[in-house]
């Protein structure tokens, strides 16, 4: 009998808690196509964040760390630095990445960390119900913004690829999202450099992936995909910020 | 030196003090002594009070942090009126007679005057007062032989420092000539 | 050699490879030393952009299954103890230096030891012991890295060594001896890439079935019972015959063996209880020397919190006084002989 689906070997047999319509799904499976097609799961570690993917532990085939919140960088730095040779990369959420772990994740990108960084931006905390997160948009709706984000209280959204893209150490900054078949694919491209970027020591690589939440939006999924297209792309433009081919670290391997 | 040494050296942050005070910890450690040297350390790195406590003994060393010293080296007036009265009864103290136009006012006390900033630049020695001082406490005290002492100061002096070697030996003879 | 680089020079020897720090005084010559001597022996030197990036660069590199350390002094210790915590979790060995001073707060850079009841009950959340070495003399600092890293990696748990300023500050003949001939211990569970022979290996403190969590605290404590029982250090100076034993550690341990050097010359019996393990505390030497003394003084560099772990052992038994300075102020041995004198007075 012809296989026609499978699942990539990468990740293994424990089915996701993940809510349905939640994209972390797609980006599970997208990384985990790439460790195979690069034959790296052997020398893969992968570190998982505090957030709704906290048990992708369990979901990579990989050997897997589980660090504190927004450490998932420093975690990373500690690997690498330990086993050079091995594949290291972080699956961070935005609340993880982009608020209480912003220092660990501008220095090992300014270091020029030989990692690979995946950013699952949602605009929410998740896990936790559903509050703002640092890159919720303005005037968003959540359990802690009520009235919606103001941004003369609570601030901006944060733009990570942008800012990222400033510093040297980054050989790779690019935004994608999964909502239909065209990005999923550009996604998957990008996920693969980001690998192929640190095997070839390239440096600090980061893919942000615009991702929906329905539940805690508060919509059924193909709303969310709607919502998502129609606000969060606008705010957070799609595309490539930083791509030095020639990589990003001076003298450092 | 039949008894034990608790020494405390005070002046500015510069003067050397706290190099002086390794050089007689060496001279005890290659005499195969008990030694500790402890320096203070303050948040400025330049000027400043400094001071170091060196202790030589033939027992393991207690406390390393010299209270009361048995021998007091003053390099300048702060650390003189701050310290003179801990002196042990007995004790010895020389003085920077330059730095610190005081006299020592205890009659328990062995002192010592040695205007060492003067002598170390009439010498060509600037920055050599301590090592003065040092010369004049090992006339005084016999804390090591002199061979010994020789041999402390070539492992302290740093080795991209090595060609001051010669204006050290100088300023340590200075200082064991030193009449006064 | 100064304490601080001796303690860096000793990790080196011990086979420690992965130094991940952020500049403190009054430890930043161990740092210093370690930026020098790691890139030469193909080690990782890195200042991290905090101490709380520091301490979790130290879980990654463990879980590699290397070993691994970071210093620090006590503001700093304040922001790894998130980082403590997670490794006690995942039961990763780590070494943590701590060069105490005077807090709380920014506190102060003299030497202290107030720093006493994070290192031995509550370096951060839950329910987690340290491995807590608390050397006294430079010769100690080499030699309590080298254990504490053996340790570690055998009960698969962090190790601090709490030492402080003036020990840190302070030089003293060392010997630093190459512990190489030590068999390194397995580490099957490390997360090194399973290079497909093995089982995926994941390194994790979240347990979100409270039965599973429960076992596995169980289990831990089980493993510190053992070292309890098998672990407790301390050195006893003059106790056999002494009438009043004063227990201290660290820096005011060696106050306080001036102070019964000069009470014994005074005829007065003194003895030193000076504990090197504070965790497992050394209950034992303690309980023993109540059998005969009138009274104990424990003696530290802070308010009083050792204290409370004397009188436990003590167990109302025999009365325990404290004599204590703080904020950076290093008792005299002629104030803890006057404490020794007034304990006299108190304990016919």
């Amino acid at each position: 009998m012809a296989v026609v689906f499978d699942k990539p070997h990468a990740l293994t047999d424990v089915p996701f808690h993940y809510c349905p319509g939640c994209t972390h799904g797609i980006v599970h499976r997208l990384v985990a196509e790439v460790m195979d097609e690069l034959g790296v799961e052997g020398k893969a570690v992968g570190v998982a964040p505090v957030g709704c993917a906290v048990m992708n532990y369990d979901y990579f085939s990989c050997d897997m760390v589980e660090a504190p919140h927004g450490r998932a960088p420093a975690v990373a730095t500690g690997l690498k630095r330990a086993c050079p040779d091995n594949v290291i990369f972080t699956y961070q959420g935005d609340g993880d990445l982009a608020a209480i772990g912003t220092a660990e994740t501008v220095h090992a990108a300014t270091r020029g960390e030989n990692i690979t960084v995946i950013f699952i931006n949602n605009a929410i905390y998740g896990m936790t119900g559903g509050q703002m997160a640092p890159t919720s948009l303005p005037g968003q709706v959540t359990q802690t913004t009520p009235y919606g984000r103001d941004v003369n209280m609570a601030g901006y959204p944060i733009r990570i690829c942008e800012m990222l893209s400033t510093l040297d150490g980054v050989a790779l900054a690019q935004r994608v999202t999964v909502d239909c078949v065209k990005n999923v694919v550009i996604a998957k491209k990008a996920i693969k450099k980001a690998f192929e970027n640190q095997i070839a020591k390239k440096g600090f690589s980061i893919v942000e992936v615009l991702s929906t939440c329905p539940t805690n939006w508060g919509m059924t999924p193909v709303e969310a995909l709607d919502w998502l297209r129609e606000n969060m792309i606008p705010y957070y433009p799609l595309g490539v910020y930083k791509d030095s081919e020639k990589g990003a670290r001076l003298k450092h391997e | 030196m039949n008894k034990d040494l608790n020494l405390l050296l005070a002046g500015f942050g510069g003067q050397g003090v706290l190099f002086a005070g390794k050089v007689i910890a060496y001279s005890g450690l290659l005499e195969g002594k008990e030694i500790s040297w402890l320096p203070s350390y303050g948040p400025e790195m330049r000027g400043g009070t400094a001071n170091c406590s060196v202790c030589i003994s033939d027992k393991p060393i207690g406390s390393p942090l010299v209270v009361t010293p048995n021998v007091f080296i003053a390099m300048n007036l702060p650390s003189f009126d701050r310290f003179i009265n801990d002196v042990q009864p007995g004790g010895t103290v020389l003085v920077d007679s330059y730095l610190i136009s005081k006299k020592v006012e205890r009659d328990d006390v062995k002192a010592f005057y040695i205007p060492a900033s003067r002598l170390a630049e009439e010498n060509g020695l600037k920055g050599g007062a301590n090592i003065i001082l040092l010369g004049k406490l090992f006339r005084e005290c016999q804390f090591c032989s002199e061979e010994i002492l020789d041999q402390a100061l070539q492992k302290c002096i740093p080795p991209s420092k090595m060609h001051l070697l010669d204006n050290n030996r100088k300023a340590i003879r200075i200082g064991m000539e030193y009449e006064g | 050699m100064k304490g601080n680089e001796a303690l860096a020079e000793a990790a080196i020897q011990a086979g420690c490879r992965h130094f991940f720090g952020y500049p403190i005084t009054p430890q930043t010559e161990l740092a210093a030393y370690m930026s020098k001597r790691m890139p030469k022996i193909g080690g990782t030197y890195l200042q991290a952009e905090s101490e709380i990036a520091a301490i979790n660069m130290v879980l990654g590199a463990a879980s590699a299954g290397m070993r691994a350390m970071t210093s620090s002094s006590s503001p700093g210790i304040s922001l790894k103890t998130e980082g403590i915590s997670y490794i006690a979790g995942s039961d990763l060995p780590a070494l943590i230096i701590n060069v105490q001073r005077g807090g709380p707060g920014l506190g102060g850079i003299q030497p202290s030891q107030a720093d006493y009841w994070q290192a031995t009950k509550a370096t951060g959340h839950g329910d987690f012991q340290l491995l807590v070495f608390a050397p006294s003399t430079v010769q100690e600092m080499v030699d309590l890295v080298a254990d504490a890293f053996d340790l570690a990696d055998q009960y698969r748990m962090p190790a601090m060594i709490l030492a402080d300023g003036m020990l840190g500050q302070m030089m003293e003949p060392v010997e630093i001896r190459s512990s190489s001939d030590r068999k390194p211990i397995e580490k099957p569970w490390a997360t090194n890439g399973h290079q497909g022979k093995r089982k995926h290996n994941v390194v994790n403190s979240l347990y979100l079935k409270a039965p599973d969590l429960e076992a596995l605290v169980r289990e831990r404590f089980q493993r510190y019972e053992e070292i309890k029982k098998t672990q407790q250090r301390a050195e006893e100076y003059l106790v056999e015959d002494a009438d009043y034993v004063v227990v201290a550690y660290g820096a005011s341990a060696r106050v306080s063996r001036s102070a019964v050097n000069a009470a014994r010359e005074k005829g007065i019996k003194a003895g030193l209880i000076r504990p090197i393990t504070l965790w497992p505390f050394p209950q034992d030497a303690i309980k023993r020397a109540t059998q005969h003394v009138k009274g104990f003084l424990t003696v530290e560099m802070s308010m009083g919190q050792m204290v409370d772990d004397v009188r436990l052992a003590v167990n109302g038994v025999k009365p325990v006084e404290f004599y204590g300075r703080t904020g950076g102020v290093i008792p005299t041995p002629a104030e803890v002989l006057g404490a020794i004198e007034n304990l006299m007075g108190g304990a016919k």
